[in-house]
């Protein structure tokens, strides 16, 4: 009936998929059911395993797919506590069915995303695909560069998901093996102070309140179903952002680590700029440095809060650029891509339109090298320089073969 | 423990606090509501159900109203049962933390779902609650067709049943396959209790029910359910279709305890012929063309084979 606390070091050396563990541990996780896939699975491994340690106290259910394993999620939600587990790429899409429903039944679930591509041709490593598939699906989706981020982001999501204003699931992604599987050091909250941080499950309308019977997961056609999805999405819109925000702020005034809805990076007086999520942010950022250097004004935009999607925050950061490439890592599928096409949705109507194209790069684990953002930086100068667009719209990154470009 | 609820008589069965309101949109003569009935009017104890997508879900959860005074969720189609496994793992959860908020109570879980939603669909999703031993009760209301949709056949169906997917036709007889035998499979999971039962037996259900609410672990029950629309016929006629269901068995009552001891829960005093079962709906109406007249003599000698092999199980005590 009791846990033990853990000792944490101030610095502890975790990769992303512990640190997400840990933080489910200290977020004292009521109930994960969760199935194994590759890259994910040491979250729920490392949950288990703290459990099996009395290091914290829970209900580890460990289902037959992943469909099941949100099934299970969504049904504990309702029973009435904090809820968590972690998937990848099949995984996830084999839950998308579930997450609609988690989402529209207004539960506060956090799913760990640890981002693969998806099959076919099957493949374990890390893009965005899955990442995409759920950005219709009505959660929060927030994205970490970094074991560090990704540890921090679990309490966001917590505090957020939980909120009685909120009541919506929460994605916190990661990218597979790049962050999941590479240790670095990560900066700890002590196990009193993290769970401060996000304090107790406050139930409502829980199922196992029996002297309150509650009715979960109705039936609605052309009568209601239209108002219900509209007030969802308007949560999302108007409510999210600024306890997000609040989120954000409390958290740095507790440990210093500032985030922010849109992590601008040498912005200020910015000529040219990449906008990207995940490990490449952290690329770009040093490569942006060397460009500086070279006397091209460079800066990085990286996307920390990918649903509800910040259209303001991205119209206040390319306020002043002169070309801006969005970086999409998942396969486009007959479209410049879904961030381009998002940013450009964002940007149209602004008064200062920077030029715009858009790259798809680092399918199924590829890397994006230092070399490649070089390139791409000198292209976007060029096109300043030439006040347009001077390649095709859409350009893969990094692909064998005749070059692709389109558009 | 709970108490087992004492119930003396039909009326009192039928007239005790009643937590699935008569308010609902199934078809007149549905025994969809009476089987459910039956089930929650078993206990005094709290419920938390669920319902798989299907005709009891659309017909008793249409917002704003519902038609259930207990604690309910529909997620989708195949995964009612896991839904109940999901809030009875959060109930194990809270009840070790120290916070559940009526900490006295003895909950039962219960999902309830059609045979395409159990059989088929929902399959894999009741195997893994059974398997993982869910402290919960699974009951199939069991009308041998995707009634919900349409009356697509499902891996209930059986042999000779026109459906809309297999319909009987100039040269067919419609279904081609034997229904699926969920009771033993579900005991092969190692189920501490399982129990095909009919709301005409109600006396017979219930103890099947509260005994199923009794152990612990996960509960199979398989409910038949006579359905007007699609097995087609009047629906005045509800309790004489499950009579006939029963009594001639098709659908024969029994029980298998811990997947090893079954006992036959209900002998009809007169057996009545299959032919009679048949003939009472439409859904077999072209088996009493000539041609196929030999669809109801094999009927007749599979539903002899099983309630021969069933009563020397029982004889067996395996």
């Amino acid at each position: 009936m009791a846990f033990d606390k853990m000792e944490l070091r101030e610095t502890e050396v975790w990769d992303g998929n512990f640190a997400a563990a840990q933080a489910l541990r200290q977020a004292q996780v009521d109930v994960v059911a969760a199935y194994p896939i590759t890259p994910s699975t040491p979250i729920v491994e490392g949950y288990a395993k703290f459990l099996a340690d009395g290091y914290v106290e829970g209900e580890f259910v460990m289902v037959e797919s992943e469909h099941a394993a949100m099934s299970g999620c969504i049904g504990a939600a309702a029973a009435g506590g904090r809820v968590a587990t972690a998937t990848s790429s099949q995984g996830f899409a084999l839950m998308v069915e579930t997450l609609y429903q988690a989402s529209g039944m207004r539960l506060p679930i956090v799913l760990n995303v640890v981002n693969r591509a998806l099959a076919a041709p099957l493949n374990v490593n890390g893009d965005h695909s899955d990442m995409y598939l759920g950005r219709d699906s009505g959660w929060i989706q927030l994205d970490a560069y970094s074991p560090q981020e990704a540890y921090d982001l679990n309490f966001i999501a917590f505090k957020v998901s939980e909120d009685h204003d909120v009541r919506l699931p929460a994605m916190v992604h990661q990218d597979g093996f790049m962050t999941s599987h590479t240790a670095q050091g990560v900066k700890t909250i002590d196990d009193d102070t993290a769970y401060g941080f996000i304090g107790d499950f406050k139930p409502m309308n829980d199922m196992l309140d029996f002297d309150h019977p509650v009715t979960h997961g109705v039936q609605t056609e052309e009568d209601w179903h239209f108002e219900h999805k509209a007030r969802q999405h308007n949560d999302l819109m108007t409510k999210v952002m600024p306890k997000i925000q609040t989120a954000f702020d409390d958290f740095e005034k507790l440990t210093g680590r500032k985030y922010n809805i849109v992590e601008s990076y040498d912005m200020d007086d910015a000529d040219v700029t990449v906008v990207c999520m995940g490990t490449s942010v952290e690329t770009a950022r040093e490569v942006a440095k060397e460009m500086r250097a070279k006397g091209i004004k460079a800066g990085v935009v990286g996307i920390r809060v990918f649903r509800p999607f910040p259209f303001e925050e991205i119209k206040a950061a390319f306020k002043n650029v002169k070309a801006i490439a969005v970086l999409d890592r998942s396969a486009p599928g007959g479209t410049p891509g879904a961030m381009f096409n998002e940013i450009a949705g964002a940007l149209y109507n602004t008064d200062e339109r920077a030029l715009l194209s858009g790259y798809i790069y680092g399918l199924g684990g590829r890397d994006l090298t230092k070399a490649h953002l070089v390139d791409l930086y000198t292209e976007l100068q060029a096109n300043v320089d030439a006040g347009k667009v001077t390649t095709p719209l859409q350009q893969f990154i990094g692909v064998r073969g005749p070059k692709l470009a389109f558009l | 423990m709970s108490e087992i609820k004492k119930i003396k008589n039909l009326k009192e069965f039928s007239t005790s606090a009643d937590r699935f309101e008569g308010a609902n949109l199934l078809c007149p003569g549905c025994a969809h509501s009476i089987i459910v009935r039956e089930v929650l009017n078993a206990t005094n104890d709290d419920l938390v159900l669920s319902a798989s997508t299907g005709c009891l879900e659309v017909c008793t959860a249409v917002y704003p109203y519902t038609s259930w005074d207990a604690s309910w969720i529909h997620i989708g189609f195949e995964n009612g049962s896991t839904a109940v496994a999901g809030a009875e793992a959060m109930y194990k959860a809270l009840g070790n933390k120290g916070r559940l908020k009526q900490p006295d109570r003895n909950p039962k879980f219960v999902s309830f779902a059609g045979d395409g939603a159990s059989y088929d669909i929902g399959f894999q999703w009741i195997s893994g609650c059974f398997e993982r031993g869910h402290n919960m009760m699974h009951v199939v209301l069991d009308n041998e067709v995707y009634a919900n949709t349409g009356g697509q056949r499902s891996s209930s169906t059986p042999i000779g049943s026109s459906a809309t997917t297999s319909p009987a036709g100039r040269v067919s007889y419609g279904e081609k396959k034997n229904k699926k035998d969920m009771m033993a499979i579900m005991a092969a999971h190692g189920s501490p209790y399982v129990a095909q039962v009919s709301p005409n037996k109600w006396k017979n259900m219930v103890k099947a029910i509260q005994h199923g609410m009794a152990v612990e672990g996960p509960v199979f029950i398989n409910a038949v359910s006579a359905c007007t629309t699609e097995w087609k016929f009047a629906p005045e006629d509800t309790m004489a279709l499950q009579d006939l269901a029963t009594d001639s068995l098709v659908f024969p009552l029994y029980e298998i305890i811990d997947g090893t001891e079954l006992n036959i829960t209900y002998r009809p005093k007169n057996v009545v012929p299959v032919e009679e079962y048949l003939a009472a709906q439409g859904r077999f109406k072209h088996l009493f063309k000539d041609e196929y007249k030999y669809l109801i003599k094999e009927w007749q000698e599979r539903v002899d084979a099983k309630w021969d092999y069933l009563q020397r199980r029982e004889e067996a005590k395996v």
